[in-house]
């Protein structure tokens, strides 16, 4: 593994080319960035184009169905205005996916990648030093047997005001979130990347490797990272869900945003009392959440496979 | 490795102690009030003497003790004179819930069935799909296998529950009819039929968190697999003539485990912690929704034993799964 | 509202009818649930809806309201009052005479002692009885003899029926709870989940915060009821669910309280399996307004009555906020049949519901800039007033609910529209209603401008509700932020105006003086209403009986409930 990265370096061409023109190859990983690069840019600059508030009551306007509910129901309210209908409150679904979008994307990626850096930290040196391993597993066990909702609570009352001080109420809140789900989930990457660790030293390559008196930073970064990066892919895509849909149930136990800022998982949980007579309020959040994952999955496929200089090689 | 075991069994005393001062702290701390559920129209003054009623007023730290002795010594006499017939116990205070008035530990005992049964059962099932799921996919890679399971456990896992439960009752229950959308606990199985009602009953819950459960399994499996069937060791098993067979489901597998052990080590405290939206969705009322309800209702000595307890199954299935991994892999070594 | 009370009334008669063939558990299986579990059939240690309306199947009090507010005998023959004697002359005392015959469910009589006996339960001071408010001013309780029971007050008590009136304060067996005196009461659990009663049921199994059953009580008063040999009474879940089962699969026979938008019960009642019933009580949900300033920077002090919030305490804005509000739009999104229009925090009984707010009902947005116009509040760039550099900016705080949302949601809207900017914030309902000292959040703390939350009185009296908006009834940290007056409301007159009510016996003059509390309290606009809720059960079309009572318990008469065939 090492010696094949020692050889493209020798080469004039970056390695990162041969990583580039290996994921390029992998479709799903191609479709599924597109579908990323497309719903990040729609959240972020759909808001410029579609310029309504999603905030905004039009309690004349409540209960619009999305303009396609015309192909079969010729007789549906619906309006141009509302291209994807409105809410029991008349807010526009469309601004409100997209401001949602914002939200819940943010909140996913920061918690996160916070979880992900904090598990393959502490599952690392775990794993490697045997010394801290001890003390830094019965640390996670505390962790995973803390109950989550009164610690959430904790949290929220302990720092809510001084963060919405220091960084207003929006920010504030979202610092306390990111905060709240990375560290209440960060537990479960460790204990995989310490145990692939665990096995990973004893292989021969390592013990080669210690034998020429590699560094435990060199180390780390060059030998043993690389190895356990499928697993961590693994735990970041079922992270960014998890973080979504987390974010949900806090704001419906009052410690997320306030009430009329939308996220997706909000959108959804908001809409399941009426699926039956407004389908679309639970599809369309629930396909941007899903699909988002979906495309981050694929995405992680990509790279695992460009990353994996065996395969690179084939 | 029996050692270590042994070592390791014995610093989970202390470990467990020091959860518990932790977990009870935090419970002090947490915002929240018993008295939240009682009606409005219960004047301030009577709602602080059934607070004193309940021993509230008591200095935290004699609190702690008295969880600490009803916890690890009358319970447990409890249990030894309700299994033996003796009377040790008697007399003696046990951990008694703020909500009903009646002991903690018989509440959790009543509810254990139900939680096994429904969540216990979906844990094993989506471990028996996520295992062979995950070699198949790993093994035929982006074939069209790799790619609807990857589909559909993706939906699977980033759908949350409390849709997917309503969606399969509005489907199931209210429009086919099929199955009850409420769970009966007093069920008893004694005959074919009524094994057949449990069945039913069964299948919605079961199957939402199943499907979770084994996306979740079933990632990990595919790509730890994946990892190991490019490896050296595979190609020289293979040269050496082994059946194809032989080199996936043993040679690959066996290396594979690791990181799968270690998420079905962390899920099997969560099967007791229960589901707590899946078992409010389909009103299952096991441990999740004892603990839910107990949180919501600031029932601090229901909500300590109960965390207690998962703490306790948390130390030691990431026990067992560090003595597995030296099973699996024998140059794995804690001395 | 009227037609369905007709309808319900029309079934009454009917049942009445058919019940005089009917015979004791013919009906087979009856099926209820609540979406929050019961955890005790001792309301004596709970006081919480779902426990007292699950004892309310086993145990029985002496009186009840019935449907309509009026006390109704239960265990006697008669209501004592002064024109038949049974309470004194000087208001002191009052004597109740048990019906002949009764049988406890263990086949023993009922007996005054019992009567005493339950009423010492709640009395001994260890106990932490949740119902000892209405034991108050109670002196002593007495054994005429076997049947009669006299129950002496402190000093006069115009309304004597606190104590075994409605289902929160029911007659215990003394026999059964003897050893349950005081501390030993959380040790009796067998008394506490299977109470020996002489309603129509009894308890066979009770699994906290999850199902009771029960069965018929051989030694029921009415040899022909209950119609029902056994009941299934679910807890758990949400009330979605709760609704879905009766009234779209039909798996339960009645569902309670379903706090659910119109359209969705609309939708659930399209199953055709059952029907919603709605009953209204004295429920009013309203914004509380933070009279005091609740900035952070004050430390100790804030919300308390040292500093007066430096906007609000203008009555002019405070009207303003109440003429913004459309509350016919309130109630048509939130509550549909489950809600009416008020403009009173007293909305029932008729007799003490004041005439003289009516100017509230019609939403105008126009006087309401007109008004802070004229009070010097003046619009800025981004369409917020201030003055005097104070920005027109409220914080408001409310539990978590998803119809509390939506009205959040309309009203900073229509405040928006008044140039007020509002931010919105949720709580989780166990800590905003909580009293925990020690939490920013509490409803008591109010660390916010305003609040809203619902709120109503027990009975049909209002003189103890009325008393909470006393100048002494104000949380403050002197008082670990115990109190009920939120909104910091003062004012001597008031204070005045109650302390006669209190020592006012005709009823006609109390409830004059109500009105006039009521009216100073609206006037002031400390507490600005916005919806008369009601309650909004569901029971399934072949569930007869059925009579929602809203002033005692909704399971008052499960003994007259039947199948319809």
């Amino acid at each position: 593994m090492t010696d094949t990265t020692v050889q493209t370096k020798a080469l004039s061409r970056n390695q990162w080319w041969d990583v580039w023109d290996q994921f390029k190859t992998h479709k799903g990983a191609v479709v599924g960035g597109g579908f990323l690069l497309f719903i990040t840019l729609a959240v972020l600059f759909g808001p410029y184009l579609w310029t309504l508030d999603p905030q905004r009551l039009d309690i004349r306007a409540k209960d619009m169905r999305p303009i396609y509910t015309l192909l079969w129901d010729s007789g549906a309210k619906v309006s141009w205005g509302h291209p994807f209908g409105t809410d029991n409150l008349g807010r526009d679904t469309m601004a409100k996916l997209m401001a949602g979008g914002q939200v819940s994307m943010a909140v996913g990626w920061v918690a996160m990648l916070l979880s992900i850096v904090m598990g393959t930290a502490i599952g690392v040196v775990a794993g490697y030093f045997k010394r801290f391993d001890g003390l830094l597993m019965r640390f996670t066990d505390l962790f995973l047997a803390l109950p989550l909702l009164p610690l959430l609570l904790v949290i929220m009352m302990l720092f809510r005001d001084s963060l919405r001080k220091s960084f207003g109420p929006e920010m504030g809140i979202f610092i306390l979130i990111v905060i709240g789900i990375g560290i209440t989930s960060w537990m479960q990457t460790a204990r995989i990347v310490r145990g692939d660790v665990l096995a990973l030293k004893e292989r021969d390559f390592i013990l080669a490797a210690r034998s020429i008196g590699t560094s435990p930073r060199h180390m780390i970064s060059r030998h043993l990272l690389p190895n356990v990066m499928s697993p961590i892919m693994v735990s970041a895509t079922l992270g960014l869900a998890n973080a979504i849909i987390t974010e949900s149930a806090l704001s419906f136990l009052g410690l997320g945003f306030p009430s009329d800022f939308p996220t997706w998982g909000k959108l959804l949980f908001d809409a399941t009392d009426r699926m039956e007579l407004y389908p679309e309020r639970v599809i369309w959040p629930g396909i941007c959440i899903s699909f988002t994952v979906l495309s981050v999955n694929y995405i992680g496929d990509g790279l695992r496979d460009a990353l994996d200089p065996r395969i690179r090689g084939r | 490795m029996l050692n270590f075991t042994i070592r390791r069994l014995l610093i989970s005393v202390p470990t467990l102690v020091f959860i518990s001062l932790v977990i009870f702290l935090l419970l002090q701390l947490a915002p929240g009030d018993p008295m939240a559920q009682v009606p409005l129209t219960v004047p301030p003054e009577v709602k602080q003497k059934m607070r004193e009623a309940l021993g509230l007023g008591q200095p935290i730290h004699i609190q702690y003790w008295k969880w600490l002795v009803q916890f690890f010594w009358v319970e447990p006499l409890h249990l030894f004179d309700y299994m033996f017939n003796t009377v040790y116990s008697e007399g003696m205070q046990r951990v008694i819930s703020w909500q009903t008035r009646s002991p903690v530990m018989d509440i959790v005992a009543q509810r254990i069935p139900q939680t096994l049964w429904v969540v216990g059962m979906s844990y094993v099932l989506g471990i028996m799909i996520a295992l062979p799921l995950g070699i198949i996919s790993a093994y035929k890679q982006y074939s069209i296998f790799d790619q609807v399971g990857t589909f559909i456990s993706m939906v699977g896992f980033s759908v949350p529950t409390f849709f997917t439960g309503v969606l399969l009752i509005v489907v199931f229950s209210v429009q086919l009819q099929w199955f009850p959308s409420i769970y009966d606990t007093t069920h008893k199985v004694t005959d074919f039929s009524s094994l057949m009602f449990q069945i039913k009953q069964m299948i919605m819950p079961v199957s939402v968190l199943a499907l979770y459960n084994a996306a979740q399994i079933g990632r990990f499996m595919r790509a730890s697999m994946l990892d190991n069937l490019n490896q050296d060791y595979v190609r020289t098993a293979r040269a050496k003539g082994l059946p194809e067979k032989v080199v996936v489901l043993v040679h690959v597998l066996r290396n594979s485990m690791i990181p799968v052990i270690t998420v079905i080590a962390l899920g099997v405290p969560q099967v007791f912690g229960g589901a707590i939206i899946t078992e409010q969705v389909f009103k299952v009322n096991g441990l999740g929704q004892l603990l839910i309800t107990a949180i919501q209702a600031n029932d601090l000595p229901m909500v300590q034993t109960l965390t207690f307890i998962f703490a306790i199954l948390i130390v030691l299935f990431n026990l067992i799964a560090d003595v597995l991994y030296g099973v699996l892999d024998p140059r794995i070594r804690y001395d | 509202m009227t037609l369905m009370k007709r309808a319900i009334g029309s079934a009454l008669a009917l049942s009445m009818a058919t019940m005089a063939t009917a015979e004791r558990g013919s009906d087979g299986d009856v099926k209820i649930i609540y979406w929050q579990a019961p955890s005790t059939m001792n309301p004596y240690l709970s006081g919480g809806t779902k426990d007292v309306d699950a004892s309310a199947l086993v145990i029985e009090p002496l009186g009840r309201y019935d449907e309509n507010g009026a006390i109704v005998p239960w265990l006697v023959d008669e209501i004592p009052t002064v024109a038949n004697g049974g309470v004194s002359a000087d208001l002191t005392s009052i004597t109740w005479k048990l019906k002949s015959g009764l049988k406890w469910s263990d086949g023993s009589a009922v007996t005054s002692n019992d009567v005493k006996f339950s009423a010492d339960y709640c009395m001994s001071p260890d106990g932490g009885c949740a119902q000892l408010s209405r034991f108050g001013g109670v002196s002593s309780v007495d054994i005429i003899d076997d049947l009669t029971v006299k129950i002496t007050f402190e000093k006069p008590t115009p309304f004597p029926y606190g104590p075994f009136v409605g289902a929160e304060t029911p007659v215990l067996q003394a026999a059964q709870f003897a050893n349950c005196m005081g501390a030993a009461a959380p040790t009796c659990t067998d008394a506490n989940f299977n109470p020996v009663g002489t309603g129509g049921f009894v308890v066979t199994e009770f699994r906290p915060n999850d199902v009771i059953t029960l069965k018929a009580n051989e030694q029921y008063r009415d040899p022909a009821k209950p119609a029902f040999a056994t009941m299934t009474f679910k807890g758990g879940g949400d009330a979605a669910g709760a609704g879905r089962a009766v009234m779209e699969t039909g798996e339960f026979d009645y569902a309670w309280n379903l706090q659910l938008a119109p359209d969705v019960i609309a939708k659930m009642q399209e199953g055709g399996k059952g029907v919603p019933i709605a009953g209204f009580s004295t429920l009013v949900e309203r914004l509380m307004i933070n009279l005091t300033d609740p900035s952070s920077e004050l430390g100790n002090e804030r919300s308390t009555r040292k500093h007066p919030h430096p906007f609000l305490s203008n009555i002019n804005v405070r009207k303003a906020l109440s003429m913004a509000i459309d509350r016919e739009l309130l109630r048509e999104i939130g509550y549909g049949p489950a809600g009416k229009l008020t403009c009173n925090v007293v909305p029932a009984p008729a007799a003490y519901a004041s005439p003289n707010n009516g100017s509230c009902l019609t939403q105008d947005i126009a006087g309401a800039n007109a008004l802070l116009d004229k009070a010097g509040f003046a619009k800025g760039s981004d369409g917020v007033r201030s003055k005097d550099g104070v920005r027109l900016s409220i914080l408001y705080q409310t539990s978590t609910n998803a119809v509390r949302q939506d009205f959040q949601a309309l009203i900073k809207q229509w405040w928006s529209e008044i140039g007020i900017e509002t931010e919105l914030r949720n709580i989780d309902a166990s800590v905003f209603f909580g009293g925990d000292a020690g939490s920013p959040d509490t409803f008591q703390k109010l660390f916010a401008d305003l609040e809203m939350y619902a709120n109503n009185f027990s009975g049909t009296d209002p003189q103890s509700y009325l008393g909470r908006w006393r100048c002494d009834n104000i949380p403050s940290p002197d008082t670990q932020w115990q109190g009920e007056n939120m909104p910091r409301f003062c004012d001597p007159a008031y204070d005045a105006l109650h302390d006669k009510l209190q020592g006012t016996g005709d009823l006609e003059e109390r409830a004059k003086i109500s009105i006039a509390l009521n009216d100073m309290l609206m006037q002031a606009y400390a507490i600005i209403p916005l919806v008369h809720r009601g309650r909004l059960s569901a029971h399934a079309n072949s569930l007869g009986g059925v009579n929602l009572n809203v002033w005692d318990s909704e399971m008052w008469n499960t003994a007259d409930w039947y199948r319809i065939k």
